[in-house]
């Protein structure tokens, strides 16, 4: 435990706050928690804006999981090899699997998974609309792997540092498992680059599809950014949108070389000055547009996530059912 | 590239059983799994999401390695006609809602389970295979189990809905048994076996054990002949399409 718990009133030294400063003393012992790059833990005091803000962020997070489940699940049928379907299956039960570990770490904050969903499902609460694009054919899954996971890495691993200790932790598991995803997408698509006119196309395709809405997942540019400057001030975020956009591009552009697809921006260069790679500008209104719900599957996202949700009401129902009915029969026999 | 045929040939030799053990056993798992994994982003709750992919990849793996007895994996699952697949016409029944799932599930991993236990300690090709898969299907079984229960017991919604599932499938449950070429084992015992166990169950989980045919009017053990239902087809067509519209392609 870090900083200054609630119930206590003391910090991780053991040394008590003083009684009649306590709301002063609870916020400078965060303050020092976070100049000294310490964890900040449930039980600890925190800033209400610290425990919304954190929440927003984990609860858009644990919904993109889910909702990244279907583009991709999108192809699990029609899988072209048997390896493929596999791995494929893996990946979008990694993500299930990590919507169930983002959603345990918003709990931490006193949020419970069914409110969070209900946000969602209410369209109160985001996910990451790169979501809302299609996938039109199979190469789409490795470009997904590639582009995607690859932006989402780049915008996650700083997050294993975040102030915050249970989504700090669970972003190291996460960004593990997000590597793996990075790693298969970039190998199917030197697979298609590699195979066939018809599948070079397909993956070329993909690619020029794929670009420009992933230098969008970080965000919009630091200056329209609005919660960046308060999120890096305490140590939730540790570089801006800009920075990571960046470093993205840099590590893209060997990438596609690689391959021996084009990025599809007639300005990507290397500015020898800089260090870094130019390019060309993007497109904001699009970004802005699907954001506000009018990207190509907005509404077909939300609403197979509702019905989802809608047509388990009853499964859910009779576990929990059940559940009372052994728990009552247990105290029965007691 | 050609299609193989699992035709059998008139003189039996133990390859060829081998080969037909194999391909059955894995047609079951290969198609149970693309079914399961018509569940992905449909789940009820996000636990199930998990869990029925964990099913549907264990299935996958096994379906890969007895595949791979028969000849090439990729070519049997995408490239063969729907009348020469051999699997159970249990295995390729549609989702359903969750509660035929379970049934399926329940049926099915009841039905493996006995099979694998009892080749796992045999010396057929398919021992080793199966004293691994022995251990997956037995943690498939107990979440088919644990769901029964649940849903037999839960609300009165959830009863109906499982009891009705439990009847729909229980014509598909008596081809489970027909001697399988390449397996050695005593048929009716596990059958009896089997029925034991699926009974007990569903009568814990409060519902009543379906009194109908155990098989359709069509002979049992269609699904092992390539005779399969009209669901079945659709589903190929669509695990197939990409394979084959790219001829020689890898992927």
């Amino acid at each position: 435990m870090t900083a200054v718990t609630a119930e206590t009133g003391t910090n991780k030294h053991g040394s008590p706050a003083a009684d009649e400063k306590d709301a002063s003393a609870y916020a400078a012992a965060f303050d020092a928690a976070v100049a000294a790059d310490e964890r900040i833990e449930p039980r600890d005091w925190m800033p209400e804006a610290y425990r919304a803000s954190l929440v927003r962020q984990i609860a858009q997070h644990a919904h993109s999981e889910i909702i990244g489940m279907q583009p991709e699940s999108n192809w699990i049928t029609r899988a072209p090899s048997l390896r493929r379907k596999a791995i494929l299956m893996a990946k979008v039960q990694d993500e299930a699997g990590h919507g169930l570990y983002l959603y345990s770490a918003a709990e931490t904050l006193g949020v419970s998974r069914d409110e969070l969903l209900d946000k969602l499902h209410s369209g109160r609460q985001k996910y990451s609309s790169i979501f809302n694009y299609p996938t039109l054919t199979w190469a789409d899954v490795g470009a997904i792997g590639w582009l995607v996971d690859g932006a989402a890495i780049t915008n996650q691993v700083p997050l294993c540092r975040c102030s915050y200790g249970p989504y700090a932790r669970a972003m190291v598991r996460v960004c593990k498992e997000e590597s793996f995803h990075q790693r298969q997408g970039y190998e199917l698509l030197l697979a298609l680059s590699q195979g066939t006119p018809e599948q070079h196309a397909m993956a070329q395709d993909a690619v020029d599809r794929w670009w420009w809405p992933s230098l969008m997942m970080f965000g919009p540019p630091d200056d329209e950014s609005s919660h960046s400057a308060q999120s890096m001030a305490w140590k939730i975020k540790r570089h801006s949108n800009d920075e990571l956009r960046q470093r993205f591009v840099d590590i893209c552009v060997p990438q596609a070389e690689a391959l021996g697809l084009t990025l599809p921006d007639p300005d990507l260069r290397w500015n020898e000055e800089r260090g870094h790679h130019d390019f060309g500008a993007i497109d904001w209104t699009e970004f802005w547009d699907v954001l506000k719900g009018n990207g190509p599957c907005n509404e077909q996202r939300l609403t197979q996530r509702r019905r989802a949700h809608e047509e388990g009401a009853w499964v859910r129902d009779a576990a929990a059912a059940y559940a009372t009915k052994q728990h009552n029969n247990g105290e029965a026999t007691a | 590239m050609t299609t193989p045929a699992p035709t059998p040939t008139t003189e039996k030799t133990a390859d060829t059983s081998a080969t037909a053990a194999a391909l059955a056993l894995g047609d079951d798992a290969l198609v149970l799994s693309h079914r399961l994994g018509e569940w992905a982003g449909h789940a009820p709750v996000l636990e199930e999401e998990v869990a029925l992919a964990n099913i549907a990849l264990d299935l996958l793996g096994q379906a890969r390695v007895m595949l791979s007895l028969a000849g090439d994996e990729d070519e049997l699952a995408y490239l063969r006609e729907e009348r020469a697949f051999r699997n159970l016409q249990l295995v390729e029944q549609p989702n359903g809602d969750f509660a035929h799932t379970i049934a399926r599930q329940l049926y099915f991993s009841t039905y493996q389970k006995l099979l694998y236990g009892q080749l796992a300690t045999g010396d057929s090709e398919l021992a080793g295979l199966a004293a691994k898969a022995v251990k997956e299907v037995a943690y498939h079984q107990d979440h088919a189990e644990q769901w029964t229960l649940r849903l037999g017991d839960g609300t009165e919604e959830s009863h109906r809905r499982m009891q009705r599932a439990c009847e729909a499938l229980w014509r598909f449950t008596g081809e489970m048994f027909q001697p399988v070429d390449g397996v050695d084992i005593d048929w009716q015992d596990t059958e009896r076996t089997w029925l034991a166990s699926v009974t007990s169950v569903l009568r814990q989980a409060t519902l009543t054990v379906p009194e109908g045919p155990r098989t359709g009017a069509w002979a049992a053990g269609a699904g092992r002949q390539g005779l399969h239902t009209e669901p079945f087809g659709r589903m190929l067509a669509e695990m197939q399409h990409l394979h084959r519209s790219h001829p020689g392609a890898t992927w």
